[in-house]
């Protein structure tokens, strides 16, 4: 039976209906438009309901939860190196990040100190993670209005990214690179993985920020349909909980790396006095799609930044921490040459034994490219944690969707949605 | 041994002194203090946490849920809810946390009077999909809340997945769930 899109209220769509939206279904000229969940320019599933008066949005209501796996519930299954392989398919743009995120909230609530060797190499693979995320993200902002070559300058370097990824975890698209204490493997050579990167920070991506800059930053059809529209003030971003570009693009001075700051971001990162990376945080005052777009710009430069100061620092040593943290299964060596390293082995693989796992409960967050991603994690002294809260920080940026595109025109939905930078994986767990 | 916590939490001595006659606990474990609040006394704290020049907890950064059903160390309810409180101004942060007992049967979804604590959206309007969060994934209800739907579920659902009583894989939602034919949709 075909569909008949017809300006009449009792249109029978299942949109849940509530309270919510019967109040302004009474208008007689509004009709109602079911966007989503299937549509190429939400990216993944989302789905909106939109009532329009003739192009323009008077209300949207977002219904999420497409891709809900219980992802929590999950957590409350798997140990605690498990679980990383579920954290990186939560933002899959960037699940690097995600790995580095859920151990540090670990080592947190265990109350491990990574090696400095750790450290560096974690926060080159979070802020090349960083600019995987807001390389989609700026190439995206331009594919949905139409520039697709713009999505391709940003795509087309995501490729040179993955073969970094792949070379330090393994695997290309979730690395599910980090472990309790350290990482899986360490890096397999130190001067191939100093090239690939430095090629990538020195030649690939100076070429693709200038392609994409020179292509959109003057683009008069690109900034008449960004500015001014999605607006939202620096004290509504805080009342509504949003971090990340979207918080900062509006005037909030928040970036976690700096204020709670973790890694290389922290001072006497290596117990030796360390100065923490030196980056600037971008921040923007309209509060506009066209400001997030140039905060997340501003964030690649301030990204390769922090890669540049850092990749020819990696320290020598350890990858992982040492035996008397009882954290990491030992290498082969020792497991068959002391008796330490059997013990320690044993004591990880053996199933009524494991980790040291405190009674308690701690949050730590990292600054993710969408905000502040934070694990909530509560441990019981068992193999499995007792809870997993995954502060996800697409779901508190996309709360405040209907509150950016009310008022403008339906094509403005995807750049508003293209700015939020949703990653339904995440937003739904 | 865990050392014992220290609580020298900059704001706990001032909610003290603003709610004297109230009994509060507080925890602190890995530098994080935690405080624990009577479910009826919440928003007046949290508005006073908010609004109070010393405190300045502007922003909200999460509202969660715990499930302590059988858990090891001995918790004064089986629930908790924990909102999560950021100030941007003493760049500081502030758990406060409710505990609450189930009265009814806690694997059906019928609405437990026991389990509903005051919805903070008119403090943080950003609240309001994160406690739509918990009560979809733990059936504890906000009062004066907007517009109280589940969010990740659907509507019919027949549980709160995130209980503990509620088996990993399921009740058989996924396998029974009805089929619709291409004509009958």
């Amino acid at each position: 039976m075909p569909y008949t899109l017809s300006p009449d209220e009792t249109i029978g769509l299942d949109v849940e209906s509530t309270e919510y939206l019967k109040d302004h279904v009474q208008a007689p000229d509004r009709w109602v438009l079911n966007f989503g969940p299937q549509h190429p320019a939400t990216h993944t599933t989302l789905r909106i309901v939109l009532e329009l008066d003739g192009e323009r949005v008077a209300r949207a209501t977002p219904h999420i939860g497409y891709l809900h796996s219980g992802f929590e519930k999950l957590g409350e299954h798997h140990d605690w190196n498990q679980w990383v392989c579920t954290a990186s398919r939560m933002d899959y743009v960037s699940p690097i990040v995600n790995d580095i995120a859920w151990h540090h909230a670990v080592e947190t609530l265990f109350g491990i100190d990574v090696t400095p060797r750790c450290k560096v190499v974690r926060t080159i693979m979070a802020e090349i993670g960083r600019l995987q995320n807001h390389l989609l993200c700026i190439g995206a902002a331009g594919l949905d209005l139409g520039a697709f070559t713009g999505f391709l300058y940003g795509f087309n370097e995501r490729e040179f990214i993955y073969d970094i990824v792949e070379y330090v975890s393994g695997q290309r698209f979730h690395p599910d690179w980090t472990r309790v204490g350290g990482a899986w493997r360490d890096l397999p050579d130190d001067d191939t993985f100093v090239r690939m990167v430095r090629n990538f920070i020195d030649v690939r991506l100076p070429k693709a920020i200038t392609d994409l800059e020179t292509l959109l930053n003057r683009n008069r059809i690109f900034r008449d349909r960004l500015e001014g529209v999605g607006t939202i003030s620096r004290e509504d971003a805080i009342a509504w909980s949003l971090t990340g570009p979207m918080a900062r693009a509006s005037g909030v001075r928040r970036d976690v790396r700096k204020d709670e700051p973790y890694l290389c971001y922290a001072p006497n990162w290596d117990g030796e006095g360390a100065d923490p990376v030196k980056f600037s945080v971008a921040v923007g005052s309209k509060g506009d799609c066209f400001e997030r777009y140039l905060v997340r710009m501003e964030e690649v430069k301030q990204s390769a930044k922090i890669i540049d100061q850092l990749i020819h620092r990696i320290p020598k040593g350890s990858m992982n921490v040492g035996a008397d943290s009882k954290a990491v299964i030992p290498p082969k060596g020792d497991v068959y040459g002391s008796i330490e390293g059997t013990i320690q082995l044993f004591e990880l693989v053996m199933h009524n034994r494991g980790w040291d796992v405190p009674v308690g409960e701690t949050y730590t967050a990292i600054e993710s490219p969408n905000g502040e991603l934070g694990f909530f994690v509560v441990g019981a002294g068992g193999k499995y944690p007792w809870r997993v809260r995954c502060r996800p920080p697409c779901f508190m940026n996309y709360q405040c969707f209907p509150k950016l595109i009310e008022g403008h025109q339906l094509a403005d939905v995807v750049a508003v949605i293209g700015s939020i930078n949703v990653i339904a994986a995440e937003l739904d767990r | 041994m865990a050392a014992a916590p220290k609580l020298d939490h900059p704001s706990l001595p001032l909610v003290k002194e603003r709610f004297a006659d109230v009994k509060f606990m507080a925890t602190e474990f890995r530098g994080q203090t935690t405080l624990v609040v009577p479910a009826e006394k919440l928003h007046d704290v949290a508005r006073f946490l908010r609004d109070d020049p010393r405190c300045q907890y502007n922003f909200l950064s999460d509202v969660t849920a715990v499930d302590y059903l059988d858990y090891p160390a001995p918790q004064p309810g089986r629930f908790a809810v924990i909102w999560n409180l950021v100030s941007h101004a003493n760049d500081r942060r502030l758990r406060l946390k409710v505990f609450m007992n189930p009265t009814i049967d806690t694997t059906g979804i019928d609405a437990d009077p026991a389990l509903i604590v005051d919805s903070v959206t008119d403090l943080w309007p950003g609240a309001e999909w994160m406690e739509r969060e918990v009560y979809d994934m733990y059936g504890i209800r906000f009062r004066n809340h907007p517009d109280l739907r589940r969010i990740l579920t659907w509507k019919d659902f027949p549980a709160h997945p995130l209980r503990k009583d509620y088996p990993l894989r399921g009740r058989g939602e996924r396998e029974h769930y009805q089929k619709l034919a291409r004509d009958s949709a």
